[in-house]
């Protein structure tokens, strides 16, 4: 088998890991050595699918010895295997590297054996890299639970940043899915993961060359759509991973049907990128606007609506709290208003010291109005010869959607039809929206 | 304020040369209608004034940038005059205006006409710099790297010390072909040139090799059942494929996947084809050979 084919197979085994970002690292090019990094993350390219393509994403091998029903790699699927060398691996990574074709390296592997061994090859190949080949940029590697403490602590200290995946929302759906993983082996090397950054950092400001360990942060992910997990259980999890594990990401992949299995959706199912879209949405309210997971969504209403996204949502039954006047409102507040985002309330904020704002110049500064508009006043005054009936309310917040959705048209009627997105109370989005309005 | 005049002011096209049409401008108490750089257009039917580059009147007017209004807005100056804003030259002029006027007050000034079009073709150049930090394509030519871009803005200085950083063992060149310059570093050296009509050499063997290999890995890591092409063009607009080997741009080698190239490589023909073909035969005219 050639490189070519290769890295073909654990390029194509591994494309279902999402984070591919290059962020939250910052590291300045050394004598001697190739490559820095960049706080702000690079992306080198974009894929068919949109995605950002910033890490060279492969798999050490596909082969495995667990047989988690939603993987593709699982044990008994019936596909072609493949398993890279450490040498291999460096290679590709460095002449890709210098061509500027990536901002560095994302390895994963499937199980060889049992997680010791796994751990130890993924070092093997790592230190190969950053100690023979001098490798200064980027690594993104993923810590493989039930690994010894020790080796984990070792594979952090050669990585930007590392990642357990906690693959699936809730202890049932793992218990279901993947027996060979639980939801205390998932969060213990997690748990590590965290308490050895924090180390680290009071570390390094006693001894200023003491190695770093995983600079970049902890992120995860999880799979949307396989199981029955509500958005708002997801949402829940998520904040407190945040809050717990101070991770820096969290991350949603829509499943797409890879194997058939009785325990998973058929294998036409589309994935449910809309419901991908709105925790997203989600995700980043809670952590740059300042919202609680709470706030969004509960027990009574625990997925999001389909056609309104969380923040509009919010704004809209939450009446109480509008209309905002631009010129006095606090940011946190600027940032609670639909059509406002973090870039526009920081404009907002820094304009009107030079002078008070009206609408026209709210425009020049990025506010989307079409949705801002109902909630705000300028100068005390509204909008001129704005009608808030609940018509135009919701079509308005409404049409920007599909702009936000960024799929073509066609598929995009065909999600709502999806299966997740049937199982949702179709009805109850629109009653509230609708109480809202009215209040 | 001074009058407008009936003037256009032509430069040598240097950032030094616009800021002595500044300094002619407060010289004067005159504005300009226009400003054209040498070699530009020049329309209109307003008399032409020669505006001499003198480094003593750009130093003075670059002086009092920070002095007078502050850093960020010099460097907002610097980077407009690097912008593709239409009518750069009267923007900065007004802007400065503006600034002197107003001093430090004028950088939060952000629904003014004036400061909003600076700051957003600004936030462009920037935008469009961030973008080639990640798709510059190098070519590898033995001990030397090179690179061709295309950029609407004049982005060179901008990624300068990100790549200069990022590559300081090697030896390489990035080649901007719209402004007609080149951004050349060896360890320990590095300079922006000007550079016109450069064509980049045929890749050998090794380099064709990793171009195939990066392509693969392109093709392989999309996920067809979420196939988007207008989110693909939105992060990536299409003027930047020309110059990326994965998008099959000008360098682009024909990439097949294994199995298309194993199946390639087999001589032998399915039997069925063989049929086929010798039914053919019978009714197609024969080649004359």
């Amino acid at each position: 088998m050639d490189v070519m084919e290769k890295l073909e197979i654990l390029t194509a085994s591994a494309k279902y890991d999402v984070a591919c970002t290059s962020s939250g690292s910052d590291r300045k090019g050394q004598a001697g050595a190739l490559g820095n990094t960049s706080a702000m993350g690079i992306c080198h390219s974009f894929a068919a699918d949109g995605r950002c393509i910033s890490l060279l994403k492969v798999l050490m091998t596909n082969g495995c010895v667990y047989d988690c029903a939603y993987c593709i790699n699982r044990k008994s699927n019936p596909i072609r295997r493949a398993a890279f060398t450490p040498e291999e691996i460096a290679d590709i990574t460095m002449q890709f590297y210098r061509r500027n074709y990536i901002e560095g390296l994302f390895l994963s592997s499937g199980i060889m054996r049992n997680p010791d061994y796994t751990t130890e090859q993924l070092i093997s190949a790592l230190e190969l890299l950053r100690n023979v080949y001098h490798f200064n940029g980027y690594i993104h590697v993923k810590a493989i639970p039930g690994a010894d403490d020790t080796l984990l602590s070792r594979l952090g200290l050669l990585a930007d940043r590392m990642s357990v995946n906690i693959e699936l929302p809730s202890q049932e759906s793992l218990g279901r899915l993947a027996p060979d993983k639980s939801k205390v082996s998932i969060l213990k090397p997690m748990g590590l993961i965290t308490n050895r950054i924090k180390e680290n950092r009071s570390d390094i400001v006693r001894y200023n060359h003491a190695p770093r360990f995983a600079p970049a942060g902890q992120s995860t992910q999880m799979i949307v759509g396989a199981t029955p997990d509500t958005d708002y259980q997801i949402l829940n999890l998520t904040e407190g991973l945040y809050h717990k594990y101070a991770l820096k990401r969290v991350f949603f992949s829509a499943y797409t049907p890879v194997v058939e299995d009785s325990l998973l959706p058929a294998l036409d199912t589309k994935p449910p990128l809309l419901r991908e879209h709105r925790l997203y949405q989600a995700d980043w309210l809670l952590r740059f606007y300042g919202f609680k997971a709470n706030e969004l969504l509960d027990e009574a209403v625990p997925n999001f609506n389909p056609l309104l996204d969380p923040k509009c949502s919010w704004a809209v039954n939450h009446r109480e709290q509008f209309p905002v006047e631009i010129n006095r409102a606090p940011y946190e507040m600027l940032l609670r208003v639909p059509g406002i985002g973090v870039r526009s309330a920081q404009r907002i904020v820094k304009a009107r010291r030079a002078g008070s704002l009206d609408f026209h110049a709210l425009k020049k500064l990025g506010v989307v109005l079409k949705r801002a508009q109902f909630f705000i006043t300028c100068k005390d005054k509204p909008l001129e010869g704005l009608k808030v009936s609940e018509h135009t309310l919701l079509r308005s917040l409404m049409s920007g959607e599909q702009l936000a959705l960024q799929q073509p048209q066609v598929e995009q009627l065909t999600l709502f039809d999806d299966f997740n997105l049937s199982a949702l109370p179709a009805a109850d989005g629109w009653d509230l929206l609708k109480k809202g309005a009215k209040a | 304020m001074f009058k407008p005049s009936a003037l256009a002011y032509t430069y040598d096209g240097s950032f030094e040369g616009l800021l002595c049409c500044v300094f002619e401008s407060y010289a004067w108490k005159e504005i300009p209608l226009a400003i054209h750089a040498e070699g530009g257009e020049i329309g209109l039917l307003l008399e032409a004034k020669w505006i001499e580059t003198d480094k003593d009147k750009a130093a003075r007017v670059l002086k009092s940038l920070p002095l007078r209004i502050s850093r960020e807005a010099e460097e907002l100056v610097r980077l407009g005059f690097w912008s593709c804003a239409p009518e750069k030259e009267m923007l900065l002029l007004n802007f400065l205006y503006l600034g002197f006027k107003h001093g430090r007050k004028v950088m939060n000034m952000l629904a003014d006409d004036t400061v909003n079009t600076l700051m957003k073709a600004v936030q462009q150049l920037r935008h469009e710099a961030h973008l080639y930090t990640g798709f510059v394509r190098f070519s590898v030519y033995g001990p030397v790297m090179a690179a061709v871009i295309e950029p609407q803005g004049y982005v060179l200085p901008v990624i300068q010390e990100h790549f200069c950083d990022r590559f300081q063992g090697e030896s390489f060149m990035i080649y901007d072909q719209t402004h007609g310059a080149a951004l050349i570093h060896e360890p320990g050296r590095e300079a922006i040139v000007p550079l016109n009509g450069w064509t980049p050499p045929e890749p050998d063997e090794t380099e064709e090799s990793y171009r195939r290999l990066w392509t693969g890995f392109y093709h392989a890591i999309g996920i067809k059942e979420r196939r988007n092409d207008r989110l693909r063009s939105s992060k990536m607009p299409k003027r930047y494929w020309k110059h990326m080997v994965e998008m099959n741009g000008s360098n682009g080698v024909p990439v097949l996947t294994a199995a298309q190239r194993k199946k390639a490589l087999q001589p032998e023909v399915p039997e069925t084809i063989i049929q086929l073909q010798s039914l053919d035969k019978k009714s197609a005219p024969q080649p004359s050979t």
